[in-house]
């Protein structure tokens, strides 16, 4: 081959290469699901409204239908967005309210039955405090947890009566669970995590959602 | 010894491979696009692959744990491996076979279609070894880019403690599969280029043993790495190259993928290492005897023994795997019975012999590039030889020394730092051996002299840094941190890709015919020396202040640390920028012509022009000296390539009775 | 090679210079240097400090490693260096150099020192491991050096994804999230994991034990001062592997007292949902949980994962 013509194949390969790689950088390694901002509000208590569904619409959700899902409820629309980010200014109480649509699942670890870290001490079932939870024996059993462990917040979520399972549920058959915890005053990410293992059929029932952002676990982005 | 020379008398009529008559024609060229390469490989795997999904949902479509995870593990499995074999089946290498099943005649073999086929036979299923070495050097730079790319995305992320540009889900893949590619792909990093290229001309053959398992030996590596990298396009996976269970089976869909790779890549070790056992064994030259093999081969034939014992452990271990995963064995699971060690053990029993599969072409290359630079003798052959047997041996006996903290029989630990210390004995040879050849030399500062004393820096530093692993209290420390990211990066990094830099600098005039870029070389070897130590050598201090492995957080006062790390790795991928630019221009561009034997080697695959001709020699030569008798007065030619025809076995009675042992 | 009256090969007509014993004496400052500092410089703030028994063996092991590996690697470097100076080739000689296939007194003697330092080596190793009672590593679940003087305090680390917890059998079995020891006494860890491979690792305490599910693996050290400990996790994980970090306390042995004393007090509730205290939590083994996935439909393990016919998990 002349000269010129190695040269310009050269060129086209490298160019090649070159978008292929940005193509994999911006469509797999640097997506991920949208963060819901509840930063903007200003009146120094923060609203968060949370559902959890045993299973999602399919054309809704179109990643993993069947999978257990937090979703939470933008504040600026008020539609159910299916992410487990979300952000929220630094040193602010956090009112969290989590509609429980889907049943129970025995907590692995009874500790995680116990609420720690809210301003109260204790969390509302329909409004009743409680503060250790029976997750094997009742009276109240237990379908997932919310829990920051940086923050040594873990709240279990009240069981519900599974009815909906095309998440996002929007009737009233679901368990609500109110508390409310400060952030604190270093920004940054947060993570936070169920505890109870939901993930149907993957071993120990700690896998999929259970490790999937954007389902069972996420980050709670806490910005000054 | 050479048993490829058949009298022309001693031939009979319709005893070709295939049934062909040999004085019939061959069948004429059909046009290139009608011929099988990689595009109908591809077309193969694609058809292969929707098959093998079509199958698994047929299967397991309706299994309640398919359905409730929504994850079909059996179709991604069969549709990979079935994907696979269509890609061989694409390119033609089970063709032969079903022409001999059948009774039809095999085709002219390929060489003669080949020799005037210019570009194209590089994309075919080529049964030319020096072809084959060329598709690996490609292939494995290629593979190797792929690799670093993954690891400038890891430093990435780790400038900041606080501030991510990856969730951890994908920093967690990305970490994997920098690793597995680094370690699964890069096990062929000498063996496959330069082992399958060099091998016959360094013995004095003119062709490998087993053609077509080599050829095979290679494709198998890009079906292992569009594998591996279809894992990340469905999620990656979160468990590292090492695949610990049950992590390893609790994972979403990309460990299967990993389990597949894996498994194809270890199949690929097999055939290859097996190729080269019996190709040094048995195709030898006459004169060619132990005594005067080049160290390099040496260090591929204990390399190739290590593939062949270990790789098949690893096999069986990702088999057990997908089954655990699909069918619901419960291997590695311990509620039914089975147990977490078990995938332990097993992949260290093969992970331990591997990162010497990694590190012993290393050795080879530089002991073999030595002599040449330095002008003198390899001093202390034989301890050299025995360094790498030593090495080998030993290798098989100290895999749990990645368990010490694990929770194995407390009586084994000090068993197992004893063997661990102990292969530190013939490794030391190796540095015996080049220390040595520097007294009293004429050291050239050349390229592939500058990679190779590059090696021998970094080699020191990473050894060193495994006797402080093989120490158990240090180890309690050490294990799981960055510092065993350092120590196995200055030995395997350090190691193997600056030998390879050096192998490739020393042999290219020979392959292709073609000098690399002298001063360009330079400024990489500087460059790549300078950031590669800049990169690694905090990182020792970095795992010993808290830093465990695989996180993408880390404590805030070892941000300065880590930021340092990461500039000096973008600059370490600047200099392997510079490599890729020296290699493409010089190759593709400039083309500046480099024959015969520009470093005045005695070695025997520097006796035949470069590249050298199809066949290798015109007739198997004789071997009448070793190839290190540098300042020997009086030496005999390192062979005598037109010996006279019908009197092979006499020629070798007679260098054998005249040669030194 | 050197000419035949022993002159330079250079032809200078210079004698030959002793090599050998020009390396040994650039060598011998440098390494005795190097040694020196580490031993009186760097030791005393070697990682990972001096703050339990098991830290302070691992602390001394890896002074003494330093002050062996120095003069070896000082050895190499300054014949390499020296080698490089004086044996380059020089511009207009293309001889080649002495033909020296080998020396079998130097091979011996090389071979022969390095086996003395390597054995010596694992020897020190293993009196370092069972000195002070396994010098803070995982000893699995039958562990031969333990420490004297009656049973030390237990502490049992759980791992789970993705938090460590800590059960005190000898204060009524109550689990927490947070680790308290008390200084000057002999602490036994037993870790084991719920689900996956996780590692227990006790920076400031030198204790690495990996937790592995069903298996219960025994580390031992000794606080011997009293201040913060970071843990984190060795093994990874899964997704928040590296985020499994939390702050441990060692504190005097009354404040540990108090400490006991309320927190069990203050869990009392949760700690009768607890299994009884065993040293594995197989999911098939407690009593309870099985009973209750079966309650909750979850036939098999993971609901489904392993078919109806097994027992259940998680």
């Amino acid at each position: 081959m002349s000269l010129a013509a190695r040269v310009t194949t050269l060129i086209v390969a490298v160019l090649a290469v070159v978008g292929g790689v940005i193509f994999v950088v911006a469509h797999y390694l640097l997506g991920g699901p949208p963060t819901v901002d509840f930063a903007a509000a200003t009146s120094g208590q923060v609203n968060v409204t949370m559902q959890t569904d045993a299973s999602s619409d399919p054309a809704v959700v179109l990643d993993h239908p069947t999978w257990v899902s937090y979703f939470i409820k933008s504040p600026a629309s008020g539609s159910w967005v299916h992410t487990t980010l979300f952000q929220v200014p630094a040193h602010t109480r956090v009112n969290v309210t989590i509609y429980g649509y889907d049943g129970s699942t025995p907590v692995r670890n009874q500790v995680w039955g116990q609420v720690t870290g809210t301003t109260s001490g204790v969390a509302d079932y329909g409004g009743k405090p409680v503060k250790t939870v029976n997750g094997w024996n009742g009276p109240y059993l237990i379908q997932h947890t919310f829990a920051i462990p940086s923050l040594n917040l873990s709240v279990p979520v009240e069981a519900g009566p599974a009815t909906c399972t095309t998440g996002p549920c929007t009737n009233n058959q679901h368990s609500t669970t109110t508390f409310s915890f400060m952030t604190p005053a270093q920004p940054g990410a947060y993570r936070w995590q169920c505890f109870v293992p939901c993930g149907l059929s993957y071993l120990d029932g700690n896998g999929g959602p259970m490790q999937t952002i954007g389902y069972m676990t996420g980050n709670m982005q806490v910005v000054s | 010894m050479a048993i490829d020379m058949q009298p022309e008398s001693d031939r009979q009529p319709g005893r070709e491979p295939g049934g062909r008559e040999p004085d019939a024609p061959p069948p004429p060229a059909r046009p290139w696009w009608r011929r099988p390469a990689v595009h109908t490989a591809l077309a193969g795997a694609v058809i292969g692959y929707l098959l093998g999904h079509l199958l698994g949902n047929v299967i397991a479509g309706k299994y309640t744990q398919v359905v409730n995870s929504g994850q079909n593990d059996y179709a991604i499995v069969l549709g990979y491996v079935l994907g696979t074999v269509g890609w061989l089946a694409g390119l033609g290498v089970f063709s032969d076979l079903l022409r001999q099943m059948t009774g039809r005649p095999v085709h002219a073999t390929e060489e003669a279609r080949d020799a005037s086929a210019g570009l194209a036979r590089y994309f075919r299923y080529s049964l030319d070894h020096k072809v084959v070495g060329l598709q690996y050097l490609v292939g494995m730079i290629g593979f190797f880019l792929t690799g670093g790319l993954l690891a400038m995305a890891i430093r990435t992320e780790l400038l900041s403690p606080s501030y991510h540009v990856f969730s951890s889900a994908t920093y967690t893949a990305i970490v994997g599969e920098h690793g597995t590619m680094m370690m699964m792909m890069m096990s062929s990093l000498i063996l496959g280029p330069l082992g399958n290229y060099l091998l016959p001309l360094m013995i004095g053959s003119k062709r490998m043993a087993f053609p077509r398992i080599e050829a095979l030996s290679f494709w198998l590596t890009p079906a292992a790495y569009i594998v591996l990298l279809s894992g990340l396009m469905f999620g990656g996976y979160p468990f590292g190259w090492t695949g610990y269970a049950p992590l390893s089976v609790q994972a979403t869909q990309g460990a299967d993928a990993y389990a597949v790779a894996f498994g194809i890549m270890g199949i690929s070790l097999i055939l290859l290492g097996f190729n080269i056992i019996v190709t040094v064994i048995c195709y030898r030259a006459p004169g060619m005897h132990w005594g005067r093999l080049p160290i390099f081969v040496w260090a591929m034939l204990t390399t190739a023994f290590l593939m062949v014992l270990a790789a098949p452990v690893l096999v069986g271990a990702m088999y057990m795997l997908i089954t655990d995963r699909t069918v619901q064995t419960a291997f590695f699971t311990d509620d039914l019975g089975g147990s977490s060690y078990l995938w332990e053990n097993l992949f260290w029993f093969f992970g331990h012999p591997e990162v010497y599969i990694l590190a012993l072409p290393g050795f080879g290359v530089v002991s073999e590039i030595l002599p040449v630079f330095c002008r003198k003798p390899l001093f202390g052959y034989k301890v050299a030889a025995a360094g790498m047997v030593g090495v080998t041996l030993l290798s098989f006996f100290v895999w749990q020394h990645h368990l010490f903290d694990s929770g194995i029989n407390p009586d084994m630990r000090p068993v197992f730092m004893l063997t661990t210390e102990l292969i530190s004995i013939p490794t030391g040879f190796i540095f015996l051996v080049a220390m040595g050849t520097f007294w009293k030399a004429k050291i050239r500062f050349t390229v592939p002299m500058l990679f190779a004393l590059g090696f021998y820096f970094n080699f020191l530093i990473g050894g060193i840094s495994g006797v402080y692993l093989s120490d158990v209290p240090a180890d309690t420390t050490e294990h799981g941190t960055f510092f065993v990211m350092a120590h196995f990066h200055y030995t395997i990094m350090g190691g193997l890709i600056f030998a390879f830099m050096a192998g490739l600098y020393y042999w290219l005039p020979k392959i292709m015919g073609i000098r690399l870029n002298q001063t360009l070389g330079k400024v990489h070897f500087w460059t790549m020396f300078v950031f590669f130590n800049a990169t690694f050598l905090p990182l020792f201090a970095v795992g010993m202040a808290g830093q465990p492995r695989r996180v993408y957080t880390y404590a805030r006062s070892l941000e300065t640390l880590n930021d340092w790390v990461s500039i000096s790795s973008f600059l370490l991928g600047v200099s392997i920028l510079i490599f890729v630019f020296n290699f493409v221009y010089s190759t593709v561009i400039a083309r500046v012509h480099e024959e015969g034997n520009p470093w005045n080697s005695r070695g025997l695959e520097w006796q035949v022009s470069s590249p050298p001709p199809p066949g290798n020699f015109a007739r198997v030569p004789v071997v009448l000296s070793g190839p290190y008798e540098y300042g020997v007065k009086d030496a005999p030619p390192v062979a005598d390539l037109d010996p006279p025809l019908g009197v092979i076995s006499n020629a070798y009675a007679a260098a054998a009775e005249g040669a030194e042992v | 090679m050197p000419a035949a009256d022993g002159t330079a090969a250079d032809g200078t007509g210079r004698p030959e210079p002793n090599h050998g014993l020009r390396i040994f004496l650039l060598w011998l400052p440098v390494a005795l240097v190097a040694d020196l500092l580490i031993w009186f410089v760097w030791g005393p703030h070697l990682p990972p400090g001096a703050m339990s028994t098991s830290a302070a063996t691992q602390q001394s092991a890896i002074k003494i490693m330093s002050v062996m590996a120095a003069p070896v690697m000082a050895l190499v470097l300054v014949y390499g260096a020296y080698a490089l100076v004086v044996w380059r080739h020089r511009e207009g000689d293309d001889e080649d150099g002495p033909p020296i296939h080998g020396n079998t007194r130097v091979s011996v003697t090389w071979i022969g020192v390095t086996s003395v330092i390597v054995l010596s080596l694992a020897v020190f190793g293993t009196v370092e491991l069972a000195g002070p009672a396994g010098a803070g590593a995982g000893e699995g679940n039958t562990p031969i050096w333990r420490p004297s003087g009656g049973t030390p305090l237990q502490v049992q680390v759980i791992g789970q994804q993705w938090r460590w917890t800590y059960r005190y059998p000898q204060f009524g079995g109550f689990e927490t999230t947070s680790l308290m020891l008390p200084v000057g006494e002999n602490v036994q860890f037993n870790v084991t994991s719920l689900d996956v491979i996780h590692s227990f690792w006790a920076y400031q305490l030198g204790v690495k034990a990996d937790a592995n599910p069903g298996v219960n693996n025994v580390a031992y050290t000794k606080p011997e001062h009293t201040g913060q400990v970071q843990v984190r996790c060795a093994e990874l994980c899964g997704l928040w592997h590296a985020d499994m970090t939390t702050a441990g306390q060692v504190v005097s042995l009354s404040a540990f007292n108090t400490w006991t004393a309320s927190t069990r007090a203050q869990l009392a509730a949760l700690t009768r949902n607890l299994p009884p205290y065993t040293l594995t939590y197989d999911a098939n083994a407690v009593a309870q949980l099985g009973k209750v996935f079966q309650k909750a439909g979850l036939n098999g393990a993971g609901g489904g994962f392993y078919g109806s016919q097994y027992p259940v998990q998680p």
